[in-house]
């Protein structure tokens, strides 16, 4: 089947036919659908033109609304393109901007289709291909069509014009250079006072000044202007984003337009623009006083309206305003509570950053719970975005507001039980990571993880393991501080844990081995002789060994462990529990999981012999047997109370090289040496799993005790340690002391009636800015260990892109050097005024040379219109300057002098050829 | 860019118009719509008209059977564009007389156009319906 034959174009089908066809078809649409492509593809090879575009036509619809690929079609647009008929002209175009793009192989052919249409003089094939240009226009066509658009650009046809100001966009976009090309005549459509060109010149600078505001300082008197005098909502609105983003660029800028931008706010009616002014004003004109109340005004109009669209962008204005002015949010709190409950989730979402806005050290807690009680009856979608606020307002710069953790931590607690909570992950970090910086707070800690620990209806709930894995954790790790770690021993090797993932179960089995040693410890090392030991008293004989170690986890044990005294009986049934959990994991399918169980249960068989004999008998007889057990339990509790502790980024850094060590020797035959051996990866700091790292750590440490029989000696190695490199380690803190006259963490007399929360919260929130502590605020915050570097999070030094800088570049040429004509502008030292004259010259020539080329040969008429251009500019600067003086007279000579002084440093900062910016406050004043 | 693609979607989530000023492919494009009409048409008419989604904003709005959703960066103003979609959909009225969801199906390509008139590179250049109409009426006149 080469071409259709002349049946199938006289009786092809239009594209009426096919909507009409794809209606009724009683085939399915896909078959439909397919059955249509291949008639299109055969019609489409047809010599017919108006075959043709029947055929791209009906493609375009295909592929426009049923998603199939027209690239096939590419080269037969372009040859529809070529017809003269203005009707094929138009589907032809139709397709190319909807189908070409940057690599599309055919897209260079259409250059030649573009220009001839650019230069026609039917008015609408200009502006099809100004259309077309400004979809897919890219860095080949942009550069070749620069001077078709440049032409077009003082078109006299206004219709044509406004879409060449259109196209400039994408054309400077692609090929900066063009600015230096066009750019002269872009600001003079800025002075035409046709609203149509005036909208799409606007529309261009506004998104210009968007990436890069301070080229476009200079312009600022025609926006001045165009603000004062527009009609046009739209544009008004253009230049208001326009003057947000230059006015913090240039104070004086924003001294003369917060007035007009406040008598607009004042008199106009549509929302729309009330609605710009407001957010222009607090965004870029906050230190206003006057204007940013009388916007706060206008957003509290918007927040009591009755259509939600006005409320939620009411709620939005408040939250920009928010970060530089918090009373406006307290002053409004009544409304942004109340839509807490709002039917509309992206209103009640704004509303909960507000809410947030307003935490302060003396209210989170109070505000925590009225939300976490709203979380408690929202849907699941809304409650986790609560939780998630609440965490990362609350773990903001290391628990900055955070004042009693134990509080804190038994709010974990609580949201973990919330039924929708989802931000597992988040929790767990956070409860690992408290437990690593705040030592007063362990105790509670503990408490928290065996309550989470011990309800086996939470293994259930999937999006509970992570949570469950830092109470096991924690729960191993500062075992010392349990009241019953034999309760705690049941909890981690319960039956349910078989519903963990792998990786969990991992760290409970650890949990449980640090926990069983524990025990062990407490019942054989120091208190073996007695049968009834309490762990309280042995937690004095652990303390012995601590104060050693410098680990300095001192407690107020009397208080800490009172009850679960630890007998032999209840030793043995640990080992029975132990062994009677762990040995269907040893054929466990996860390496992680085994080796753990192995591990337990190996040191279990260790012990049980000695445990059991020495229980068995009368303490004289197993005194020389004990001895043994003795040892190694002591050795492995050694290893186990080691503190972790969080490790700066920069640690290694820290490291100084020593003599004669070269780094970047090749170690390339260690390699082979070592090719076998599998090394630990313990150069990791992370927190979510610190177990592994202290397994490593704690076996290597077994190890040496060990290989040289002492038990203790790990220990002094450590402190020997920590007393030379004492840089490396944080700071013990042993001076602190927990003290325990805190209130319990969920005071009752707090927790009143949550019947009104909401009327609740807007009673706590008052005391938001009142700067009285609260009563049980009134003891000292714990010491929340940090880290100076790695705490911080590293800030970005922004580069602006290198095309924007091009770009840039080219605008300032271009507006600094027109500027050159004027005789005024001789005040900017010598050196830099020649440069510019030079760029000037350049530029001119480029200007001219490019005119050539173009044709239209007035270039002696347009130089005299630059000329009049300005020197209308000078005039209107001298009546600037006029109104400035008599500004200055009004106010205080002392208040205006600095900060002149201090926008001009500012202003030259960033610029790569400062003189340029000294000629800016010419064009303001 | 402003704008960045105008939708026009039936209740039952077909498209009936897909302009986008930046380049996407049909994948990209056959997810983000999806996406889009699946968030938006679950809205009822108590909710607000603006939807953020990924990093930009969605300003919608119901018209009979019919969804305008327009695309834009999160600093447009979006009741300008609630004002844009109404002066679409009053220009769309005045060329069709009481226009509906068919009008569109069947004269997509004028529809573009009309667009093509009203938005050129994502930021709109005309808003006056007279002006928006009159070529079109030209071409029909002419064909």
């Amino acid at each position: 089947m080469s071409g259709p034959s002349l049946m199938d174009s006289l009786f092809q089908r239009t594209l009426e036919d096919l909507i009409k066809g794809l209606r009724q078809q009683l085939i399915g649409e896909q078959a439909f659908i397919s059955k249509a492509l291949e008639e299109i593809r055969k019609e489409i090879k047809s010599t017919d033109l108006s075959t043709k575009s029947t055929a791209l036509l009906k493609l375009c619809y295909l592929s426009n609304l049923h998603f199939h690929d027209m690239s096939f079609a590419a080269f037969h647009a372009l040859e529809v393109l070529s017809s003269p008929r203005f009707s094929h002209k138009k589907i032809a175009y139709h397709a190319i901007s909807l189908s070409f793009h940057d690599s599309t192989p055919v897209l260079l052919l259409i250059t030649n289709h573009l220009r001839k249409d650019l230069t026609s003089t039917n008015e609408f094939e200009v502006s099809l291909s100004l259309q077309c240009l400004s979809r897919i226009a890219n860095v080949d066509l942009a550069r070749d069509l620069t001077p078709e658009v440049f032409t077009l650009l003082s078109s006299n046809k206004l219709y044509v014009r406004k879409r060449a100001v259109a196209v400039v966009l994408r054309v400077f976009e692609k090929y900066p250079d063009s600015v230096r090309v066009c750019f002269k005549r872009l600001v003079e459509n800025l002075e035409n006072y046709d609203p149509q060109i005036l909208s799409a010149v606007v529309g261009v600078f506004s998104e210009l000044a968007c990436k890069d505001p301070r080229s476009y300082l200079p312009l600022a008197p025609e926006f001045y202007k165009i603000l004062v005098d527009s009609k046009s909502n739209w544009i008004s609105i253009k230049v208001l984003k326009i003057f947000a983003k230059l006015a913090p660029l240039e104070p004086r800028l924003a001294n003369r337009v917060v007035e007009p931008i406040c008598y607009l706010m004042r008199k106009t009616g549509a929302k729309s623009l009330l609605f710009e002014c407001v957010r222009t004003v607090v965004t870029s004109f906050s230190e206003y006083e006057s204007a940013v109340r009388l916007a706060v005004g206008k957003i509290r109009e918007f927040m009591v309206d009755e259509d939600p669209n006005l409320k939620y962008l009411g709620l939005h204005a408040l939250s920009i305003v928010a970060s530089k002015h918090l009373w406006v949010v307290s002053e409004n709190k009544e409304v942004v509570i109340k839509s807490l409950s709002d039917p509309d989730p992206n209103i009640k979402i704004e509303s909960l950053r507000l809410v947030m806005a307003m935490v302060s050290e003396h209210n989170v807690a109070e505000i925590s719970k009225v939300l976490v009680n709203y979380a408690l009856k929202s849907d699941p979608l809304f409650c986790n975005e609560i939780l998630g606020s609440i965490l990362s307002t609350c773990s903001r710069n290391v628990y900055e507001i955070i004042v009693d953790f134990d509080w804190y931590v038994s709010l974990l607690g609580e949201m973990s039980r919330i039924p929708h909570c989802q931000m597992g992950e988040e929790i767990e970090n956070q409860l690992v990571d408290i437990g690593l910086r705040v030592k007063d707070v362990r105790l509670e800690l503990v408490r928290v993880a065996r309550d989470l620990l011990i309800d086996p209806a939470l293994l259930g709930n999937s999006f509970l393991h992570r949570v469950l894995s830092a109470a096991a954790w924690v729960s191993g790790e500062y075992v010392e501080f349990s009241r019953n770690p034999l309760e705690l021993m049941e909890a981690l090797l319960q039956p349910r844990t078989s519903l963990l993932p792998p990786s969990i179960m991992a760290i409970y089995i650890q949990s449980a081995f640090k926990v069983l040693v524990f025990c062990l410890h407490t019942c054989f090392v120091r208190g073996g002789s007695t049968a009834g030991v309490s762990a309280s008293a042995s937690y004095e004989s652990f303390d012995d060994l601590s104060v050693e170690n410098g680990a300095g986890s001192t407690v107020a044990h009397g208080q800490t462990c009172t009850s679960a005294p630890i007998t032999n009986e209840s030793i043995v049934n640990l080992l029975k529990l132990v062994e009677l959990a762990l040995s269907p994991l040893l054929g466990s399918h996860d390496v992680e999981v085994q080796e753990r169980a192995r591990n337990l249960l190996g040191f279990v068989d260790l012990i049980k012999l000695e445990a059991l004999n020495s229980s068995g008998q009368e303490e004289n007889d197993s005194e020389q047997k004990g001895v043994e057990a003795t040892k190694i339990i002591r050795m492995v509790h050694d290893a186990f109370s080691k503190e972790l502790g969080p490790v700066s980024l920069s640690a290694q850094g820290k490291v100084p090289v020593p003599d004669g060590l070269t780094l970047n020797e090749n170690l390339g035959d260690l390699e082979t040496i070592c090719s076998d051996i599998e090394l630990p990866s313990s150069n990791t700091f992370s927190f979510g799993y610190p177990s592994e790292e202290k397994d490593v750590s704690s076996f290597s440490n077994l190890q040496i005790k060990e290989d040289s029989g002492q038990s203790n000696e790990s220990t002094s190695l450590l402190v020997e340690h920590r007393k030379r490199h004492g840089l490396y380690y944080l700071p013990s803190g042993k001076s602190e002391v927990i003290s325990n006259d805190y209130p319990p963490a969920n005071d009752p007399a707090l927790q009143g009636d949550n019947n009104d929360t909401a009327s609740d919260l807007v009673k706590l929130t008052a005391e938001s800015l009142v700067p009285k502590r609260k009563p049980n605020h009134s003891k000292p915050r714990p010491v929340v260990v940090k880290l100076d570097e790695a705490d911080e999070k590293p800030v970005a030094v922004k580069h602006p892109e290198s095309r924007d800088d091009s770009l840039s570049g080219a605008v300032l040429d271009i507006l600094f050097g027109s500027e050159d004509i004027l005789p005024t502008s001789s005040r900017s030292n010598l050196p830099s005024s020649n440069r510019k004259g030079k760029e000037k010259q350049h530029m001119i020539t480029q200007v001219e040379s490019k005119e050539n080329v173009v044709g239209d040969g007035n270039s002696s008429s347009r130089r005299r219109k630059d000329h009049s251009h300005g020197k209308e500019r000078r005039h209107r600067k001298k009546n600037a300057e006029e109104r400035n003086e008599t500004d200055r007279k009004e106010k205080e000579s002392s208040s205006n002098h600095p900060r002149r002084q201090k926008s001009r440093q500012r202003a030259e900062e960033p610029l790569k050829v400062p003189p340029q910016t000294s000629v800016i406050p010419d064009f303001l004043l | 860019m402003g704008i960045r693609f105008i939708l026009m979607v039936n209740k039952q989530g077909q498209t009936r118009l897909a302009q986008y000023y930046e380049w996407l492919t049909l994948e990209e494009r056959r997810a983000l719509e999806g996406e889009i009409v699946r968030k938006c048409l679950a809205r009822n008419e108590q909710q607000c008209s603006f939807v953020e989604h990924r990093n930009y904003k969605i300003v919608y709005r119901r018209y009979a059977s019919l969804f305008f959703l327009v695309g834009v960066d999160n600093d447009e103003n979006e009741l300008a564009i609630l004002e844009f979609i109404h002066l679409l959909v009053e220009t769309m009225d005045r060329h069709f007389g009481n226009v509906c969801e068919l009008d569109i199906m069947f004269h997509l390509e004028k529809a573009h156009f009309m667009l093509e008139e009203m938005v050129m590179n994502g930021s709109i250049v005309e808003t006056s319906k007279a002006n928006i109409l009159s070529p079109i009426q030209l071409m029909d006149k002419a064909s």
